[in-house]
């Protein structure tokens, strides 16, 4: 995407970019500089003994069958916690940008689980979830429905999935929210006066306009599946049962701060992120072309 | 202004449905803190409020607190929650504003590759880099320092990548209109850019403040003195680790204590949220 | 020359004020504690009255977070060359530490500072379990608790069985008396544990003197081998995965996930940790009591002494380190490990007793007569003559051979595998482990 009309300075543009730049350089691409070449290493946690194994960790991740099993939990994964963040959050920004009273009060209620301290949540859905003394989970037994997480795999990655999803969408709404409002009224109050129906205004005027937040969106969301999860995964089911909720990051994260496997966690973050950039290179070149700025 | 017409209640329906599901949560919270720390513990915390709720806040507020992360009072906790979250938030639109504004009003060689620089950070989580990081800012003897704690948070790239999207929506119209009145970048900067983008800077705020004040791992490693505790860290701390009774009543009422500031930020960044601030007769 | 005198003189007086006033300055040793809640109170209570009891060694306790965090932060710490003097370590990590080469071992800690300590005072269980073969002590046990049997006497009760009477020292007993419960309705939940690997492997082998790992449970060497598919561990999976079809057994989840279970009423009877006391007494609403773990009838040598979790204190080196440091760090042991202030840590926080001496003096007093659930797991950890198989288990990875057995375990119990193969899958993936621990150790 380019602008038309820009402004000339050869020196301006890499100023306003230094502060971020630095930052990264410094804090980022050095760290994780040190992560590639950990990732070419065997080495004890320590630090203290270290062996060059050129690709030896790469061919140890990609040559285990559960780290394909892994791929696919997170692929099913990943594309469900996108879809249920992403949608719902739409819906109510589009609801909240109706509502002329009581808005304000909306929005803060929905902020809200955003806001509260994650520690804490996942202790609460566990209180909420769990199959004897949750709320809901005794509700569904209640009502006849085997509910165990604690041992089938399919509950155990619908509640992980809803549990992320949840997580996210005060964070999709106020953005959603955001960009409804900086659209301009006069072209929604043209299209009303046009007759259009509400459905048509949505598709033909307001989705288009919104565009570029909802890019955005899937950008962001997609990377937050991948790299964000495995702290709530961690609290509710561990990756089980069996390898049931067992994500590329979760495995990651298990091999690098419960195992202390640097060179092999090194490794698995190498793969993990060339495979997520080359998944926004795409969403970039292709997606973007159909955003409407 | 006419709504979706055909039904006024209808969105007011949806709205309330969500609050239910999405909010249903921060409501047992509430409800947890005023009941006895057992009643929660077995599961048995009915949805209506109990009879705790005066003593549970008292214990969080004056002795809980205090007492239980011994020598960090409450007070300071909360400082510290809100000067490292102020910092990071306020850093990261800074430098977010900028870059993005680079980004889009500028032609420059590696353009594209400085943008792609920044926004990959954002693919790396930290507890990936944490051993490397750590070393880093030990190095630049930043341990136990607040520029530690923040600076190394303040790179976004989700504020860049939001802010060059909205940036990318600005008519050229405007961009012509501020050269032919002679302005420089920075003029039209201030002067056009960041009033436009001020609900997704209010919106971002949020966000980012409530980033901020979660932070969990980074403090925790980065800062072991107890001067520079978080809330957070002291909200983890009380949370038993299996093996020790955990009091839930105290927990909930300070996790909902440590929800006032985020709530009072969103309420603040109310205002502008306003509708239609593009318009110029608004 | 009078001014000369007088001013090397002067400068003398301020070398030696100097010195003075560093001698008042208490040396600083840093300790990270991974202990929350009331535990880390206590924790902090015996640090403070180390401090109070002399003014030449100040300790700073610092919590880090839990032990995973605890342990990356102690390894980004000593990386970086700012490792903390003292850190709390889960057992598990135990071969962890011990291999690294970054940590000073307490023996020799006591050995160079001459401070007196004796290893003799503590119980072998514990000390072995930190010791290497030839009994050289390399971390300071602290923290120390057990695996127990927690029996909700209310359900037995209410399902027509009398808990004074019940015995369930056997297996066999407590799967007919979970069954029982559960047709009788006294519980919805006959029997489930917490820590699935903990207590029913770990555990499980040392009360049966089997084997868990090859090469003493890896207390002999790097080259361990998992041994959990032998006859009697197969045995065992397989009656869980009947008792759970016929209603008997509730699988609780990974972790502590399962105590809840037993605190909600919801479960009869579960196994996990001593140290759920705590809990078990402020919210369970039903009369308990504590049973020792429980064996297979006709195990030869069963039942023996069960093992400890917990934690314990590492020492960790750095260059740099002065003699007054270490000086210091061996005086806060050597106080630790005093009756008195093991005592107080016993009947403060509800860990197990470390030393000889607490368990006889606290007998006589009478002091374990309302409070069982303190002593039956001193007795369950001294029950028998330790063997290889109950000394202690020293793998590599630990965590993830625990999280390997539960994912196997778990597919058996939904029916995907039978027993036998997820123990032969277990055996073989977590050896895969082990050999990558001990390439890196090299």
């Amino acid at each position: 995407m380019r602008r038309r009309t820009i402004f000339r300075g050869k020196l301006l543009p890499y100023l306003l970019l230094a502060p971020q730049l630095a930052i990264t350089v410094v804090f980022f691409f050095y760290p994780a500089g040190q992560a590639v070449w950990q990732s070419l290493l065997i080495e004890d946690p320590f630090g203290l003994y270290s062996e060059f194994v050129w690709f030896e960790n790469y061919q140890i991740v990609l040559s285990n069958p559960l780290y394909l099993e892994a791929a696919r939990v997170t692929l099913i994964f990943s594309v469900a916690v996108t879809l249920f963040a992403m949608a719902p959050a739409l819906l109510l920004a589009l609801m909240a940008d109706q509502v002329i009273r009581g808005s304000s009060g909306y929005r803060t209620l929905l902020v809200w689980p955003y806001a509260i301290a994650p520690a804490v949540a996942a202790v609460l859905w566990l209180f909420i979830f769990h199959p004897s003394i949750g709320q809901v989970g005794q509700g569904l037994r209640a009502l006849g429905v085997p509910w165990d997480y604690r041992l089938d795999g399919g509950q155990a990655l619908g509640l992980v999935i809803f549990v992320s999803a949840w997580k996210q969408v005060s964070y999709n709404f106020l953005f959603f929210l955001a960009g409804l409002q900086s659209i301009p009224k006069t072209i929604v109050e043209a299209a009303t006066v046009d007759g259009a129906t509400p459905t048509r205004r949505f598709v033909q005027v307001i989705f288009p306009l919104l565009s570029p937040t909802t890019f955005f969106l899937l950008v962001v969301n997609i990377i937050y599946s991948f790299f964000d999860t495995f702290g709530v995964i961690h609290a509710i089911t561990q990756g089980g049962p069996g390898r049931a909720t067992t994500t590329l990051m979760y495995r990651l994260y298990r091999d690098g701060w419960i195992n202390l496997d640097l060179g092999g966690s090194s490794a698995q973050s190498v793969l993990l992120m060339s495979a997520v950039i080359l998944l926004t290179v795409i969403q970039f070149r292709f997606i973007e072309r159909r955003v409407h700025y | 202004m006419t709504t979706i017409g055909q039904n006024r209640w209808l969105p007011h329906v949806i709205l309330i449905l969500g609050v239910i599901v999405f909010v249903f949560p921060i409501y047992l919270t509430l409800i947890g803190s005023t009941h006895s720390a057992p009643v929660i513990a077995r599961g048995d915390m009915p949805l209506t409020p109990g009879p705790h709720i005066i003593e549970n806040y008292e214990l969080a507020l004056f002795s809980g607190v205090g007492d239980r992360v011994r020598g960090t009072p409450a007070t300071l906790l909360l400082r510290n929650s809100l000067f490292m979250a102020l910092a990071i938030v306020i850093g990261k639109i800074l430098i977010s504003l900028l870059s993005a504004f680079a980004v889009v009003f500028f032609e420059f060689p590696l353009r594209m590759f400085l943008f792609w620089m920044i926004f990959i950070t954002l693919m790396l989580p930290v507890e990936v880099r944490m051993i490397p990081t750590y070393a880093v800012v030990s190095n630049l003897g930043m341990v136990n320092t607040f520029a530690g704690l923040t600076i190394p948070l303040i790179a976004s790239a989700t504020a860049t990548l939001l802010f060059r999207q909205f940036f990318l929506t600005v008519p050229d119209e405007l961009v012509d209109a501020s050269q032919i009145d002679g302005a420089g970048p920075m003029r039209f900067f201030w002067s056009v850019l960041l009033p436009l983008s001020r609900t997704n800077i209010a919106a971002l705020f949020v966000i980012m403040f409530i980033y901020g004040w979660n932070q969990y791992l980074w403090p925790l490693i980065v800062t072991t003195s107890r001067e520079r505790e978080t809330i957070v860290i002291g909200i983890v701390k009380m949370i038993g680790s299996g093996e020790s009774a955990t009091d839930w009543n105290m927990l909930m009422a300070i996790a909902v204590l440590a929800l006032l500031p985020p709530v009072l930020i969103i309420v603040l960044m109310q205002r502008w949220f306003v509708k239609g601030l593009v318009e110029p007769e608004k | 020359m009078r001014k000369i005198t007088s001013a090397f003189l002067a400068s003398l007086l301020v070398v030696f004020a100097l010195g003075s006033t560093a001698q008042a300055q208490p040396t600083e040793i840093q300790f990270w504690y991974a202990l929350t809640g009331p535990l880390a109170e206590h924790t902090l209570a015996q640090v403070e009255d180390f401090n109070a009891s002399q003014d030449q060694f100040r300790v700073v306790a610092d919590f880090t977070g839990s032990y995973d965090e605890t342990m990356v932060a102690a390894i980004a710490a000593f990386r970086a060359g700012t490792a903390p003097h003292i850190v709390q370590m889960f057992e598990v990590g135990t071969a962890t530490m011990m291999y690294s080469g970054a940590i000073k071992p307490v023996f020799e800690l006591f050995e160079e500072t001459g401070v007196p300590f004796e290893r003799d005072v503590f119980l072998p269980a514990v000390a072995g379990y930190y010791s290497l073969p030839d009994g050289s002590m390399m971390s300071m046990p602290f923290n120390s608790s057990t695996a127990v049997m927690w029996v909700n006497d209310d359900a037995l009760t209410a399902a027509g069985i009398d808990p004074e009477t019940v015995s369930l020292e056997t297996w066999e007993e407590v799967f007919e008396v979970a069954q029982q419960v559960v047709d009788e309705g006294g519980a919805d939940c006959g029997f489930s544990m917490a820590w699935p690997t903990w207590t029913q492997f770990e555990q499980f082998s040392a009360v049966h003197d089997v084997p868990l790992a090859s090469l003493s449970n890896g207390m002999e060497g790097l080259g361990a081998e998992m041994m959990v598919n032998s006859e009697l561990h197969v045995r065992h999976i397989q009656n869980l995965v009947d008792a759970r079809a016929s209603g008997a057994f509730t699988y609780g989840g990974r972790g502590n996930a399962g105590d809840g279970l037993f605190v909600s009423g919801e479960c009869a009877i579960v196994q996990g940790s001593s140290a759920l006391f705590a809990r078990v007494d402020r919210e369970a609403e039903f009369d308990w009591t504590m049973h020792m773990l429980p064996y297979y009838e006709g195990t030869p040598n069963a039942p023996l002494n069960s093992i400890i979790g917990g934690a314990s204190l590492w020492v960790m080196d750095e260059p740099g380190r002065t003699d007054e440091e270490w000086q210091g760090i061996a005086e806060f042991f050597a106080f630790l490990a005093t009756i008195d202030q093991a005592e107080k840590w016993h009947v403060d926080s509800g860990y197990l007793p470390i030393r000889f001496g607490i368990y006889e003096r606290l007998m006589e007093e009478g002091f374990y007569d309302e409070r069982p659930h303190l002593r039956i797991p001193y007795e369950q950890l001294t029950r028998g003559e330790a063997t290889a198989n109950s000394s202690g288990i020293r793998l590599g990875n630990l965590p993830q051979i625990r999280a390997i057995i539960e994912e196997e375990i778990e597919l058996a119990f939904e029916g995907q595998q039978t027993a036998q193969q997820a123990l032969d899958n277990a055996v073989e993936r977590s050896n895969v482990v082990l050999r990558a621990f001990e390439r890196a150790q090299r």
